[in-house]
Order: C-alpha cells, then sequence, then structure tokens
C-alpha cells in the first residue's frame, strides 16, 4: 500500500516537472517552434494532473483538444509567419524587457498567493453524484443545455469567422 | 501526501499564470503571446478542476467548466491565427511594437 502511495506521488511530481520544464522552454524559447513544443509538454504535464484530479476523461480531452487540435493551429500559425531574422530577434530580447516580465510575473504571484493563504477553504457539506462520465454527460444535457448550445454555436461563428479574415488577408482580396 | 492537497494544486495554477503572464510580456510576436496566453488559460482551468475535486456539491460542475475553457481556447487560437496571417500579410511582420497603430 505504501508503495502504491509512493509511487502516486512520484510520478505526481514527473507531471510537476514536464509542466515546468515546458512552461520555461516556452516563454523563453528564442524559436517560435521550441516555444510551441515546450506549450505541449507543459499542457501534457497538465493532462496528468486531470487524471490525478479524478477525471480521466479529462485528461484525454486535454490531449485531444490542446496537445492535438491547438498546437496543430499554433504550428500552422508558425509555418505561415515570417522566418526568423538571428541578429533582430538577438536585438528584440533586450534587457529592460525580462525586467518587466519578471516584475509583472512576481507581483501577480505575490497578490494571488496572499489570496489563497488569507482564505479558510471549506469543503462542501455534501456531496452529490460521482466522476462519471455518465453523470457529466446528464449534467451537460439537464443543468448546462444552455452553455454547451452556445459553444457550439461560438465555435460555428469563430471557424466561420476564421475563414473569411484568412481569405481577406490574403494577396488581391482587400477588403 | 501533496497530491492530495488543495493547496499543491492552486500554487501549480499560480505559477502557471505567472508564467503566462511573464511570457506575454518578454514574446516578441504575436504567436508568442498566443502560447503565453494558453498558460493563463490552462492554470485558469486547473483551478477549476481543483476546487471541483476537494470543495464543490457537484463534481460535474468543474469539469464541465474545464471543458468549456477547453472549447474557447480552440475558438480563441483559431481566430488568433487567421488574424495573424491577415496582419502578416498586410504589414510583413507580427512584431506588435511594428503594428501598434494598425497603419502602414
Amino acid at each position: 500500500m505504501i508503495g502504491y502511495r509512493l509511487l502516486t506521488e512520484a510520478v505526481f511530481v514527473v507531471f510537476i516537472v514536464f509542466i515546468f520544464s515546458g512552461g520555461l522552454i516556452a516563454v523563453n524559447a528564442r524559436y517560435l517552434m521550441n516555444a510551441l513544443l515546450g506549450l505541449a509538454l507543459s499542457l501534457l504535464g497538465v493532462a496528468g494532473l486531470y487524471f490525478r484530479l479524478g477525471s480521466p476523461f479529462l485528461a484525454l480531452m486535454q490531449t485531444l483538444i490542446y496537445v492535438g487540435a491547438v498546437c496543430v493551429i499554433i504550428a500552422f500559425g508558425i509555418m505561415v509567419g515570417p522566418k526568423p531574422k538571428h541578429e533582430e530577434e538577438k536585438r528584440l530580447m533586450g534587457r529592460r524587457n525580462i525586467i518587466l516580465a519578471s516584475a509583472a510575473a512576481a507581483a501577480g504571484f505575490i497578490l494571488l498567493l496572499i489570496a489563497i493563504i488569507n482564505v479558510a477553504w471549506v469543503p462542501a457539506q455534501a456531496r452529490t453524484g460521482d466522476f462519471s462520465v455518465i453523470f457529466l454527460g446528464e449534467n451537460l444535457l439537464k443543468q448546462f443545455c444552455l452553455p454547451f448550445e452556445l459553444i457550439s454555436v461560438l465555435l460555428l461563428t469563430a471557424i466561420v469567422g476564421a475563414l473569411i479574415i484568412a481569405n481577406i488577408g490574403r494577396e488581391g482580396n482587400a477588403p | 501526501m501533496i497530491s492530495d492537497n488543495l493547496s499543491t494544486y492552486l500554487i501549480i495554477s499560480i505559477l502557471l499564470f505567472s508564467l503566462g503572464i511573464y511570457g506575454m510580456i518578454r514574446h516578441r510576436s504575436f504567436i508568442g503571446m498566443l502560447i503565453s496566453g494558453e498558460f493563463i488559460l490552462n492554470g485558469a482551468s486547473l483551478n477549476f478542476m481543483a476546487f471541483n475535486k476537494f470543495l464543490a456539491p457537484n463534481p460535474a460542475v468543474g469539469q464541465i467548466f474545464a471543458l468549456f475553457i477547453m472549447g474557447l481556447a480552440a475558438a480563441e487560437s483559431a481566430v488568433i491565427v487567421s488574424i495573424v496571417l491577415m496582419v502578416y500579410h498586410r504589414f510583413h511582420s507580427i512584431d506588435p511594437d511594428k503594428v501598434h497603430d494598425l497603419k502602414h
């Protein structure tokens, strides 16, 4: 039993290492493709945490939608974008930029840390339902039916809008 | 054990949020800013999942919210990539400093 617990903790730590090594690669990479691969690693780590939080379905969806779809869309964006100019890239990563970014990130981190320390988290008295996909689907079609339909309309609008915008952007198709 | 503790997940998610803020200021291209934005969204959705596991009365709500965040992120990145494509064709650059007034 102790062995199982220890193994769980070890896997958990490995996923945290995935998240933060991927994140550091993504925010510090000089080339966008490396940043994208860092993002994919980090998202896989988050999927592992979802698994630990009792929802294998969400872990699967995270892998499918984020690592599968969003990363491919971003890779497409990198592919049609400009070629990186090495010297210019180096010049743009100035010193002020790093200090400003670190200060903003540290300020956000400290504020949120104070917030979560100062709140006493109380679990709900009675818990209904479970983590199964069946219960999730029932809730999605009963209580959360309207947001579900709105998301599908939003996705349709976003796809049509993206196609129209990309078409306007092409040469000779000025609005 | 650290993986049974709410604070662990909250701290991971605020670290993801700070990484996103850092990357958004640090990157000098729209695609890099989009990548950093995904970190912020993931921090939020990890937060929802942690509250769902440890505090919420109905354990389906957090999962549904995380699913909605994923759907929104997919729609958002599709639209942003097409806008970036258009901006690149028009201004021949995806540096936010060069296209800040949206004029040639």
